[in-house]
């Protein structure tokens, strides 16, 4: 078992160092890092906006630049908590409460150091993870007929749309409403017309880009037009000899740097949770264990790798179940899973062994990636601070014709850079009224396989609907969904307590995904 | 169900009908939901064991409809909290208008004149949603923008569109 681990990863860093792919990866981590940086722009939107970019090139080389947007953007999106007090991305919203004021103390170098650090720790261990569990899970998926996938995936469903941020009953409706969107254009097995309201050029149905770009890019650009503020970049100013940590420092941050780790590991392990609640639960963790509690939020080292590994440990993690399974835990990963079958490859258990190259190329490429970011980030940190200064003013009208531009070119047709300007009204619509809309993405990719596999249960079944709960690895998926369900009820009736304080520099973040 | 929570809104309708922000969220959640029920059995429901097309929307539609009741019931049972208004506290009518305006820019003038025009309108459309835009800067940023995005996407990437053609009406 670990003997073929080790032959296949030998296998993959063929692929992935094969020149176009390294390239492929380097402009992705590149770009991933400096959209990591800039406020307003996050790795939705990015991917979005390179989707239509790739389909000239090989699904390996696709696949490599996507996943290195990703991964590149938490990187980026440090820099910009702990040194201008933004939180820019979700993920890195705690990094802020104790990297800031090291940044004031005159340690931000330092801060910074130790997150990169971290990082390249959480990262290795969750690539390590996918090498070794990700065979092992398809080999358990491979014995699944069509109750489990769909019990499987419902799970995931449930999972992504209620353990995101926000109330989760807000979620799974937002869940239901990407899969009733996912069902607009031709059915598969009869070829009746859905919901398409007579409009030929909906036949195909509601195209992926278009989507992702109504909600992450229209809608976002109208939430941050004239609200970003002027960027206070006062301390940004670190050298490269600042970055050394000092024995002590180094000393310090080592435990929780792998606790950081741990943490991140086992929330990418359950369904749903992504990076974000990795590292808030990390943060909450460290300061529990630590001696002295009380001087969380005052600058202490802990407080930064520790949420900074996890979140890294936990971005890696996330690939295994989409890769291994094909259902994806948040947005990100739903994108990536479509950008795999615009390419023409069907996402689930059997991708590992038909598609080795992809799979065992992106992992090699990870590492690759993750070391080509710690290389580039520490000269990089001054380029992409001046990068902040570009005002929003000049960013989201050219980011606008990047949008238009790659809608269009996805299928040469003018109907679908409409049909995101309606997406993106509906977006902006639904986060004026406290939804998150990125579960919608979650059901729109997942629903036609749902269906499809929902269909062919009961088929099967005869129209039995207790084979859900009949066969054994089914049943198993039911009930956590209960489980699952039944908590968030106990906390709702509980009362939720946050464990992390909210300092008004996160609440801007509401709905900023 | 709707009807006691109506009697329950009332007095409020006269402070402003744009507040009670989960009230209409969880309403528009049942309008997309009653669109849906209602219009997925016209697609032939079928049997739970010969689904037809119209089976997952009917049964979605409903989930939907139930996920609204959900939302909408708790909000409007109890009185007005703080921050619900719908409407961030700025408005930006003219920034949201511009930027919604750009992209069906770019459909106008791309359709009919090609790449170039389509990508100067839509730039200087959307700039001018900025509050410190003129039309002198945007033009700039929209001159500079379709330069860089005729040359990547003409010529580079080979995006099948004309840079400047006159279709015509």
């Amino acid at each position: 078992m670990i003997e073929t681990a080790f032959t296949d990863l030998w296998y993959g860093f063929g692929v992935a160092l094969e020149p176009h792919n390294i390239m492929w990866c380097f402009i992705g981590v590149l770009v991933g890092n400096m959209v990591g940086v800039l406020p307003g722009m996050g790795p939705l939107a990015t991917i979005s906006i390179l989707l239509p970019l790739t389909f000239g090139i090989k699904p390996v080389g696709a696949i490599l630049m996507l996943a290195g947007v990703m991964y590149g953007a938490q990187y980026g999106g440090a820099i910009c908590s702990i040194l201008l007090n933004l939180p820019c991305h979700p993920p890195h919203a705690v990094t802020c409460l104790d990297g800031f004021p090291m940044t004031q103390q005159g340690k931000g170098g330092v801060a910074l150091g130790l997150t990169v650090f971290a990082s390249f720790v959480g990262a290795s261990w969750g690539i390590t993870e996918m090498i070794f569990l990700a065979p092992l899970l398809v080999i358990a998926a491979l014995q699944f007929g069509p109750a489990e996938i769909c019990s499987l995936m419902l799970l995931g469903l449930l999972a992504g749309s209620t353990l995101a941020r926000g109330s989760p009953v807000k979620g799974v409706a937002m869940t239901v409403l990407g899969l009733m969107l996912g069902i607009v254009g031709t059915d598969l097995e009869t070829g009746a017309e859905r919901f398409t309201f007579g409009m030929t050029h909906l036949d195909d149905g509601i195209e992926l880009i278009a989507l992702a770009l109504g909600l992450f890019g229209i809608a976002e650009f109208m939430k941050s037009v004239n609200q970003v503020s002027v960027i206070n970049a006062k301390y940004a100013k670190v050298r490269l000899r600042d970055m050394r940590p000092s024995k002590a420092d180094f000393k310090r941050s080592i435990a929780p740097m792998f606790r950081g780790t741990l943490v991140g590991s086992l929330c990418a392990l359950i369904p749903g949770t992504g990076p974000t609640i990795a590292s808030f639960v990390a943060y909450a963790t460290e300061k529990k264990i630590s001696k002295t509690p009380e001087k969380f939020g005052t600058g202490m080292i802990e407080g930064v790798v520790c949420p900074e590994a996890a979140t890294h440990s936990s971005v890696q993690g996330d690939f295994i179940p989409t890769m291994s399974l094909g259902i994806p835990g948040d947005a990100v990963m739903a994108l990536l899973l479509g950008a795999l079958m615009i390419q023409g490859i069907v996402p689930g258990p059997q991708l590992i062994s038909e598609h080795p190259d992809i799979f065992w190329g992106l992992v090699a490429s990870f590492w690759i990636g993750n070391i080509l970011l710690v290389l580039l980030n520490v000269p990089l940190i001054g380029i992409w601070v001046k990068l902040l200064m570009i005002p929003y003013k000049y960013l989201y009208p050219s980011a606008l014709f990047f949008v238009c531009i790659g809608v269009y070119a996805a299928n040469n047709d003018m109907f679908q850079v409409g049909e995101t300007v309606v997406i993106g009204i509906l977006s902006y619509v639904l986060l004026l009224l406290g939804f998150h809309p990125a579960p919608i993405l979650l059901g729109f990719v997942l629903g036609p396989r749902f269906e499809e596999n929902f269909r062919r249960a009961m088929l099967i079944s005869r129209g039995d609907l207790a084979v859900f709960i009949e066969r054994p690895i089914s049943a198993l998926f039911i009930l956590l969904c209960v489980v699952l369900i039944g908590a968030q009820i106990y906390v709702r009736l509980r009362g939720a307590k946050a464990v992390v304080p909210e300092p008004d520099a996160l609440r801007s973040l509401e709905s900023a995904e | 169900m709707l009807a006691p929570n109506r009697r329950r809104r009332f007095p409020a309708l006269g402070r402003g009908l744009l507040r009670k922000r989960d009230f209409y969220a969880g309403a528009l959640m049942i309008l997309f939901g009653l669109v849906m029920t209602l219009k997925g059995p016209t697609y032939r429901l079928g049997s739970l064991m010969h689904m037809g097309p119209g089976f997952m929307p009917t049964a979605l539609g409903v989930i939907l409809v139930l996920l609204g009741i959900a939302i909408a019931a708790p909000a409007a049972a109890v009185p007005d909290g703080e921050d619900e208004d719908i409407l961030p506290e700025h408005p930006e009518w003219w920034g949201w208008a511009c930027i919604l305006a750009g992209p069906l820019a770019f459909i106008l003038f791309g359709s009919y004149g090609g790449m170039a025009p389509g990508t100067f309108a839509c730039v200087f459309v959307s700039a001018l949603g900025d509050r410190s835009a003129t039309y002198k800067s945007a033009a700039m940023l929209a001159a500079i923008v379709t330069v860089f995005g005729v040359s990547l996407f003409h010529y580079v990437l080979q995006v099948p569109m004309p840079v400047l053609e006159w279709r015509g009406f």
